[in-house]
């Protein structure tokens, strides 16, 4: 893209083919995260929204083209210098049993430990501020067995900012919560963005909730490709949802931010139809 | 506040060196290696010949008669350091591999290494014909075809700790039906040589047999060490272990390639010893109540596990000298149905 090389950006892929085995996801992909924004990936399922944020956090290795770290290709790096300066929530992680959520945290600390130098009080500052923003500084000496969903992704958060990146790739990280914790992890990463000045990629599937929270919205179509991307506000439109994930709908701001909201059309165009369809659902 | 992890802090001024020490961990590797000295002490001065402390501090040191000396020095001795080094090598290869899979059946004596080997050891003594050194070759290039299978099989863009084992218990079933076929196939002496061999031993072991075990750990257990924390890292699941910045497959290679040596050279030494690798290390777990693979404090209870063993079958059985091989597999049993039933209750299985 002509604009990804005008305005280089910390992080950024040129003609990336994406691919497992035989199975190619993507081709000719570019993409540029801004600098300090809250880039949000979406995209229907198999689109390859996922495989995009692998590759940019070295999880899978492009088949062509490169992805760029400040200047360099992150293949160049060594693994422990790229994790100093990008950290990655992946959608899986295991806890180890009878580990406790203070020492979950603490291995977050090891990109910038040595073998003789475990734990500075550098490191033990730097987690505990971790732990304090996430709000899981009181449950420290809990076992991260015996935590819910929703406090588990806030240690598992609280890891990746113990490492102290200031670009923070999270796959998905609201997937298996309810809707108040995914609007608490969500409102945590914002806050991450505002006021701690970290730039957030996130792979996220509810198109509302990315358009509430992306300064930058990314929007890929299956087969790997970019629908569209730029502020929330200025490219999702009815259109481009109907073409991107072939759903009829209506956009309208969101009451509460003045963001797009995207409400699906209904099957049944009269209201009639709807209230003889819920009589019907509820006398089955 | 307190620091929030678990765990004392030493820091040196300028903090040179800063580490976090988990005194209960300290404390039970400790309270292990007393056990393990006076294990060793007993088995030194029991047996046809009652010696004292002093005679056998004596003979350790070249001081004893002739005697005494010869007692400790060939007989009680090298048995005593070739169990105790068995013991770790196969409680730290256990370590290894349970904390790369994440799963408490992930050992040698489980998912093929050791069948493998005693395949080797087996074709050494019923086709070659070899003796006891040959058959210890046997064992170990054995051992590691088994590995090295299992790693192709399991292999696919890099390997993962489930697949391993699964495909590991079947190349176990597979080389013991191979050992099966061997020994139907045998002269009468030769059966009876294999089957001796088939239950692991450490009697009769003399200083070539510690050496090797001996050698072996003095090179390996480093390495294991210096690779803990890339271990502890790798417990996360790859992808977190590669965001944390660790080579995850290099790391992975190392590691599973210090397990897979530690086992073969356990296993040529002493015959198949079942339970100290797959125990040891959730024993040791047990007492230290650490989240990390705890490799010191396994290979400390592997070392207890096969030298109190071995006291044991002498001093219940002084006359039919029953191998150490048979107590383990006979406690393995016992303890791998109690495992499997805990597993079963806690959900880990569906």
């Amino acid at each position: 893209m002509a604009e990804g090389k005008l305005h280089v950006t910390r992080l950024y892929a040129e003609n990336l083919t994406l691919a497992y085995d035989e199975r190619t996801v993507a081709t000719e992909l570019g993409v540029a995260i801004p600098d300090d924004s809250f880039t949000v990936i979406v995209g229907p399922n198999a689109c390859g929204k996922s495989t995009l944020l692998k590759a940019l956090a070295r999880m899978l290795k492009p088949r062509g083209g490169a992805v760029y770290l400040d200047g360099k290709g992150i293949g160049e790096y060594r693994t422990r210098e790229v994790a100093r300066r990008l950290g990655l929530l992946p959608q899986t992680s295991v806890a180890p049993s009878g580990i406790t959520v203070g020492d979950l945290v603490a291995r977050g600390r090891y990109p910038h430990q040595r073998m003789l130098r475990q734990w500075s009080r550098a490191d033990e500052a730097v987690v505990t501020e971790a732990m304090r923003l996430t709000g899981v500084l009181e449950l420290s000496g809990r076992l991260v067995d015996e935590l819910s969903g929703g406090q588990r992704q806030r240690v598992w958060l609280a890891m990746v900012l113990a490492q102290q990146t200031s670009i923070l790739l999270l796959d998905e990280p609201t997937t298996f919560l309810d809707i108040a914790h995914q609007v608490e992890v969500l409102d945590l990463c914002a806050d991450l963005h505002e006021h701690k000045g970290h730039t957030l990629v996130a792979v996220l599937h509810d198109l509302n909730q990315a358009c509430r929270y992306a300064t930058h919205l990314i929007v890929m179509r299956p087969g790997g490709q970019i629908a569209a991307q730029g502020r929330p506000g200025e490219i999702v439109t009815a259109d481009l949802v109907r073409e991107v994930f072939g759903l009829p709908c209506r956009v309208i701001d969101d009451p509460e931010t003045g963001t797009p909201l995207i409400v699906p059309a209904s099957r049944r165009s009269s209201p009639k139809a709807t209230v003889v369809a819920g009589i019907e659902r509820s006398g089955a | 506040m307190s620091a929030p992890v678990t765990g004392r802090v030493l820091r040196t001024r300028g903090e040179g060196l800063s580490l976090r020490v988990d005194g209960r961990a300290l404390g039970a590797s400790l309270g292990l290696a007393v056990a393990l000295v006076a294990v060793m002490l007993v088995t030194l001065t029991t047996g046809e010949y009652e010696l004292s402390v002093p005679e056998v501090l004596a003979a350790l040191v070249g001081q004893g008669d002739g005697g005494a000396e010869f007692i400790v020095g060939t007989l009680r001795l090298p048995r005593l350091l070739t169990a105790l080094f068995v013991g770790a090598a196969l409680a730290l290869s256990g370590a290894i591999l349970q904390s790369l899979s994440g799963n408490p059946l992930g050992s040698p004596d489980v998912i093929g290494f050791t069948n493998g080997a005693a395949t080797g050891a087996l074709l050494v003594i019923i086709v070659l014909g070899g003796g006891m050194t040959q058959t210890a070759f046997g064992a170990f290039a054995g051992g590691l075809a088994a590995a090295l299978l299992i790693y192709l099989l399991a292999f696919k863009g890099g390997v993962q700790g489930f697949r391993f084992i699964l495909v590991g218990i079947g190349i176990s079933a597979l080389a013991l039906s191979v050992n099966s076929y061997l020994v139907t196939r045998a002269s009468l002496h030769d059966a009876v040589a294999a089957h001796a061999w088939l239950i692991g031993s450490v009697n009769g072991r003399g200083w070539e047999q510690v050496a090797a075990v001996g050698g072996t750990l003095a090179v390996l257990l480093p390495v294991a060490l210096g690779a803990a924390r890339r271990l502890s890292l790798l417990q996360l699941g790859d992808a977190t272990a590669t965001a944390l910045g660790v080579g995850v497959q290099r790391s992975r290679l190392v590691l599973i390639a210090t397990s897979v040596l530690l086992a073969a050279v356990a296993t040529a030494a002493a015959g198949p010893i079942w339970f100290v690798a797959l125990a040891a290390p959730q024993l040791a777990r047990g007492l230290t109540r650490v989240a990390g693979p705890g490799l010191a404090s396994s290979a400390l209870m592997g070392g207890l596990l096969l030298t109190a063993g071995d006291l044991a079958v002498q001093l219940l059985f002084p006359t039919s000298q029953l191998p150490v091989g048979t107590a383990t597999g006979c406690l393995g049993g016992l303890y791998l149905c109690w495992l499997l039933a805990a597993q079963w209750r806690k959900g880990s299985y569906t």
